[in-house]
């Protein structure tokens, strides 16, 4: 592929150079000569040239790269404005008739946002330069960091396939949308416009005709609805890429993105065919079984209002992620650095900064208003360590100073930083992504207090799944995010890889061989949020390894095996219990009979005596079965330790058991599976006190209080009021049932209806 | 549930037991006992278990003024309640009914016989409450100890093993054996023989050679060495079983004649002559009926090698099980507290391998029975 800018690219401008020296007969090269060739590189030169730093190294990731990038940036778009995002994402595929042979295709990527958009001044430097961006400069919890992403995407589109980038955006509900079109100068990094007027057309219109799944919801107002997108903004790439399923695919990314944003509705169309495969790829996550599904469900959800069941589902091929939670993750606010951790080289660039704000500046002064968590006595106290005072000015201190007051500020004992910079993504949220997405039996989730490296606070939370569908002598899988973003590519150079491993998972009843991750039928989640995560390159797609960070990660997650070493351990108590009962009722009924030809005593009595024992003997087999589900429910609002941990009903637990105890219906499945559920309800607002408004109130409306009286009867379908009648008792729960998993005929069904992850 | 047990409405169980004799009498007692008791706990909500003495080597004690090894006070509890024991309890009450019905009925049964009418597969299972023999022979011997019955008292025998032949006359059950008069074969030695079934009749042996096993027997009876030497030549088949050890102690105790063995020379061959004199771990609860204290063992010994000029084609060497072994008996008190005995193992481990009797025919096929055997009785060259 060639990496030269294509003809119908927009003129490259002079750059000035210096004049040539005088040429002499000399040796290879003067001062001079070597002068003459040496001049600025500009950013987008140098990473149109390095674009594996950005992510772009394969056709197949390039696709990927691009999506992501365009969700992370919508995202982060939404919430900083407050809405709850909504956020449809359409592959074409523009070469269909291509051999079948061929490895890649050419696709134009399109991301519709309902975000706030983009003022017009501002379209070319959001997506036409590189390192331009609200990101950068502040130390605040977001998705995107540098500035890079979307226009090294329209970059990478430029130059593989010569189109331009194609944008929508729409600032305000009540005017027309901007209709912009611009290709990026890599010499100048700068956009070039070639189309730049306004449209109506916002959301684009062409896409609800676009496949008969799209047809379809878009009949019911459920594919780019105009009312679901008052502003927002769109953007196209034409860009030479690969489409395929698998590990590391965008259906993946977006499948771990609806994990961790549960806040969000996510649309994707896929393109209508695959790329032939060039290599034995990681069977797809979510198998085949989404296309039968898919006929299966004939019944398109109803047309007034429809209430979004919180399971994945799919329409003629596309995708729906709904919303899970209608609120938004709590605003984060940007902060100072903090004194400790920081490098020397930072301190001095900020000293300068400061000076040239305001020549008086003075060091008392400085460290209050520049750092967080300095008081005014404490920044005295350093003035007074370096020997100064508080009105000595910054521009006074020499450089010995300096140094020693890097040290100083090294050596002090200060608060942690601020912690509202951070926006975790939440136990209860996390086990409801868990839930959704990953069809186990045993779900924890834990969320660590926030720590700080290198003088940024960061915070980890963890989850793991085990058990239920997912195979059993297989890895664990790991899936990792950093500030709500999944992590692809690059498993093993991740701090949270690293953690997965160092865990001592044997203490937790699973077989984990030396320097790898465990074996079992195990998902390990790690989310890392931050105000600045440190990725070890700019396509960010592993975290770099820091002690402080690894630390805290291994420490949730041995929260997390703490949690289900217990529950392994009493399951196998369970199983344990429930044989050895087998074990005494199959030979005391030989023993009576003996006894009563011995010596006549009543044979019926004494069965039952020892029958009476044989069961209070392994009373724990029985405890859990008849409790268990409401233990679930109890634990929830007072069991501290048992906090974040969701239980569901497992064939495995209950074998053998089961045969012998008639007494216990299939409704304990049920209401266990219900229980489950509520709990999630129940954890509601325990973790997150501070929640912004909701915009859009009448999509999913979720109150924390499930009536009991619903547990237990109602496995209905979905919560569709045409599909599924209630019982009375539910009128009032009309809204609050938002199912994690809806029940039918009391078994849990995320399973049948959702593609679900695994 | 589908499963239940189903006995008939109590009440069959005892039948008359009238005309029974009291010995009958009273092993129907301490099962019925057993039965009650088991009953009794279950019903007052206790564990049911049953106290079985423990048959191990840690509860057998050496009684150095008898001379013989007895059973110690040690009991292990059989709860029925316990994943490992549950089985076997249920096996136990089973052998115990069966035995009660051997006893009404006034039969005896094998061994295998016993094994087979308790065997059946579990009610409601595809499981059998026994498998094979050997897990029924153990479950008798706990019975038998717990009961505090001796075998013939459960109406149970082993099959027969070991032979006889020699200058005595027997009454088995009534019909007159004459000893002399056996052929090749021998009279074999039924599994009991109490005074009840075995009487002795008319005997001119002066002792008794008992020899490990029938092939040496056999050279031993061809020879005529028993009329010879005027005496009553038996084997046991490798470990005598009990109806042989009984028979021997009843040969020595009541016609006072010495019982003389020749065994191998190894680990195994002592330790036979270890249990035909002081008793066996596992039946240490009967030594006062099995053991001989004055038994003695003239043979095969570790230097004889030497002494007799045998050529190396009776070696064989010691394997690593032997010498294990051997140390093993060393250190029973029993033998650490005899200086010759001492001295024997300490030969054998030294010289490094061992001999079989047989394997004196290396040196002339009846050298054993005309001259090895004839010099050391003439000799009294034996260990005690």
């Amino acid at each position: 592929m060639s990496t030269t800018l294509t003809p119908d690219a927009p003129g490259v401008s002079e750059t000035t150079r210096k004049p040539m020296s005088k040429s002499k007969p000399a040796p290879r090269a003067t001062a001079e000569s070597m002068a003459s060739k040496q001049r600025d590189i500009s950013v987008s030169e140098f990473f149109a040239k390095n674009r594996h730093l950005l992510g772009f190294d394969n056709p197949r990731k390039a696709l990927l790269t691009t999506v992501k990038e365009a969700v992370d940036n919508s995202l982060d778009a939404c919430e900083e404005a407050g809405i709850l995002p909504d956020i449809t994402i359409v592959i074409e595929d523009l070469q269909p008739d291509r051999p079948a042979s061929a490895k890649s295709s050419r696709y134009r990527v399109t991301v519709v946002d309902n975000g706030p958009g983009i003022v017009r001044k501002q379209v070319e430097n959001v997506f036409g330069r590189l390192l331009f961006g609200s990101k950068f400069h502040r130390l605040k919890m977001s998705r995107g960091q540098q500035g890079i992403g979307i226009s090294a995407a329209g970059m990478y589109g430029l130059i593989t396939t010569g189109k331009p980038m194609v944008i929508h955006t729409k600032p305000k509900a009540s005017q027309q949308a901007h209709h912009i079109e611009l290709a990026m100068n890599t010499k100048t990094n700068r956009a070039e416009v070639t189309v730049d007027d306004e449209t109506d057309d916002f959301p684009p219109r062409r896409f609800r005709s676009l496949t008969p799944g799209t047809r379809e919801l878009a009949a019911s107002s459920q594919f780019l609805a105009d009312t679901d997108y008052p502003t927002g903004t769109s953007v196209s790439i034409d860009l030479e890429g690969k489409y395929q399923k698998g590990r590391g695919s965008v259906d993946e990314f977006l499948e771990l993105t609806a994990i961790a944003n549960p806040h969000a509705r996510i649309t994707f169309v896929p393109p209508t065919r695959e790329s032939a495969a060039d290599e034995d790829d990681v069977p797809l996550l979510r198998k085949n079984k989404d296309r039968e599904l898919a006929e299966d469900d004939t019944s398109p959800p109803a047309e007034a209002a429809p209430p979004t069941p919180a399971v994945t589902t799919e329409t003629g091929g596309v995708i729906l992620f709904p919303r899970a939670v209608s609120d938004l993750p709590p605003e984060t606010k940007e902060i100072q650095p903090h004194p400790r951790g920081i490098e020397l080289g930072i301190l001095l660039q900020m000293m300068k900064e400061a000076q040239s704000e305001r020549d008086t500046y003075t060091l008392y002064n400085f460290l209050q208003d520049k750092f967080s968590r300095v008081s005014s006595a404490s920044a005295s106290s350093f003035c007074q360590a370096i020997g100064a005072t508080a009105r000595t000015k910054i521009a006074d201190l020499d450089h010995a100073q300096s140094e020693k007051l890097f040290k100083a500020l090294q050596d002090s004992k200060l608060p942690p930083p601020p912690t509202d910079c951070l926006a975790p993504i939440g136990v209860r949220q996390l086990l409801a992504g868990m839930l959704k997405g990953v069809r186990a039996e045993f779900y924890a989730a834990s969320s660590r207090e926030p720590d700080v490296y290198r003088g940024r606070p960061f915070q980890i939370e963890a989850a793991i799944a085990f058990g239920g569908e997912l195979a059993g002598d297989e890895p664990a899988r790991v899936i990792r995010f950093a500030n709500r973003v999944p992590l692809l590519y690059q498993q093993s150079a991740c701090s949270s890889f690293k953690a997965v491993t160092e865990t001592n998972w044997r203490n937790y009843d699973l077989q984990h061989p030396r320097g790898g991750v465990p074996i079992g039928p195990l998902v390990i989640m790690i989310h890392m949020a931050s105000v600045w995560v440190p990725f070890t390159s700019e396509s960010k797609e592993a975290i770099a390894d820091y002690d402080e960070i690894r630390k805290e990660m291994k420490l949730a997650l041995q929260e997390c095996g703490r949690k289900l070493g217990t529950y392994l351990k009493k399951r196998a108590k369970m199983r344990r219990e429930g044989e050895r009962r087998d074990v005494f009722q199959k030979y005391i009924g030989e023993i009576a009979k003996a006894c009563n030809a011995i010596s006549g005593v009543d044979a019926e009595e004494l069965y039952a005596a020892l029958l009476e024992q044989a069961k209070r003997k392994t009373a724990v087999a029985d405890l859990e079965l008849d409790e268990d589900g409401k233990a679930i429910k109890d634990k929830g609002a007072d069991d501290a330790d048992e906090e974040g941990v969701i239980i569901l009903e497992s064939a495995a637990s209950r074998t053998g058991v089961d045969a012998h105890d008639s007494d216990a219906p299939p409704v304990g499945k049920l209401s266990r599976a219900e229980a489950a559920a509520l709990k999630v309800h129940a954890m509601r607002g325990d973790d997150e006190p501070t929640l912004i408004d909701v915009k859009q109130p009448d999509r999913l409306t979720q109150k924390g209080t499930s009536s009991k009286a619903r547990a237990s009867k109602s496995p209905s379908k979905s919560p569709v009021p045409a599909a599924a009648p209630k019982p009375a008792a539910d009128a009032s729960a009309k809204a609050p049932s938002k199912p994690k998993m809806v029940l039918v005929n009391g078994k849990l069904v995320p399973k049948d209806q959702s593609p679900g992850l695994f | 549930m589908a499963r239940k047990p189903a006995p008939k409405p109590a009440a069959t169980g005892t039948k008359p037991v009238g005309k029974l004799p009291d010995r009958d009498v009273k092993t129907i007692g301490k099962l019925v006992g057993l039965s009650d008791m088991v009953a009794k706990r279950s019903m007052s909500g206790k564990d049911p278990l049953i106290q079985i003495p423990l048959r191990t080597k840690s509860n057998t004690n050496w009684n150095k003024k008898k001379g013989i090894l007895e059973m110690g006070d040690a009991t292990a509890d059989r709860p029925l309640f316990d994943l490992k024991t549950a089985k076997q309890f249920m096996q136990t009450m089973l052998h115990a009914s069966t035995i009660k019905d051997l006893i009404e009925e006034g039969k005896t049964s094998s061994l295998r016989g016993v094994f087979y009418k308790a065997k059946h597969t579990v009610a409601g299972t595809k499981e059998n409450t026994f498998d094979t023999q050997d897990e029924s022979d153990p479950i008798l011997e706990d019975l038998e100890v717990s009961l505090g019955a001796l075998r013939e008292e459960l109406h149970i025998f082993a099959e027969n093993r070991g032979t006889l032949v020699g200058n005595i006359t027997l009454v088995d059950k009534g019909d007159e054996i004459n000893a002399r008069r056996m052929g090749s074969g021998g009279w074999g030695i039924p599994s009991i023989v109490e005074p009840d079934v075995i009487r002795f009749g008319k005997c001119e042996a002066k002792f008794v050679l008992h020899v490990e096993k029938g092939t040496v027997w056999n050279r031993f009876n061809e020879d005529r060495f028993w009329e010879k030497h005027n005496c009553i030549l038996t084997h046991g088949a490798g470990q005598p079983p009990r109806g042989c050890r009984r028979l021997l102690q009843r040969l020595n105790q009541e016609l006072k004649l010495p019982i003389i063995c020749v065994l191998d020379c190894d680990p195994w061959g002592h330790y036979i002559y270890s249990v035909i004199k002081q008793g066996s771990i596992s039946l240490a609860f009967e030594s006062s009926r099995l053991a001989i204290p004055e038994a003695k063992f003239l043979g095969i010994r570790a230097k004889d090698y030497d002494e007799c000029d045998l050529g190396d084609a009776v070696k064989i060497d010691l394997t690593e099980n032997d010498i294990k072994r051997a140390n093993e008996i060393a250190a029973y008190p029993w033998f650490a507290e005899n200086r010759h005995w001492r001295k024997e193992i300490e030969l054998l481990l030294k010289n490094g391998f061992k001999m079989e009797v047989e394997a004196m025919i290396n040196k002339g096929i009846s050298y054993v029975t005309e001259e090895y055997v004839p010099e050391r009785l003439k000799a009294k060259d034996w260990l005690e």
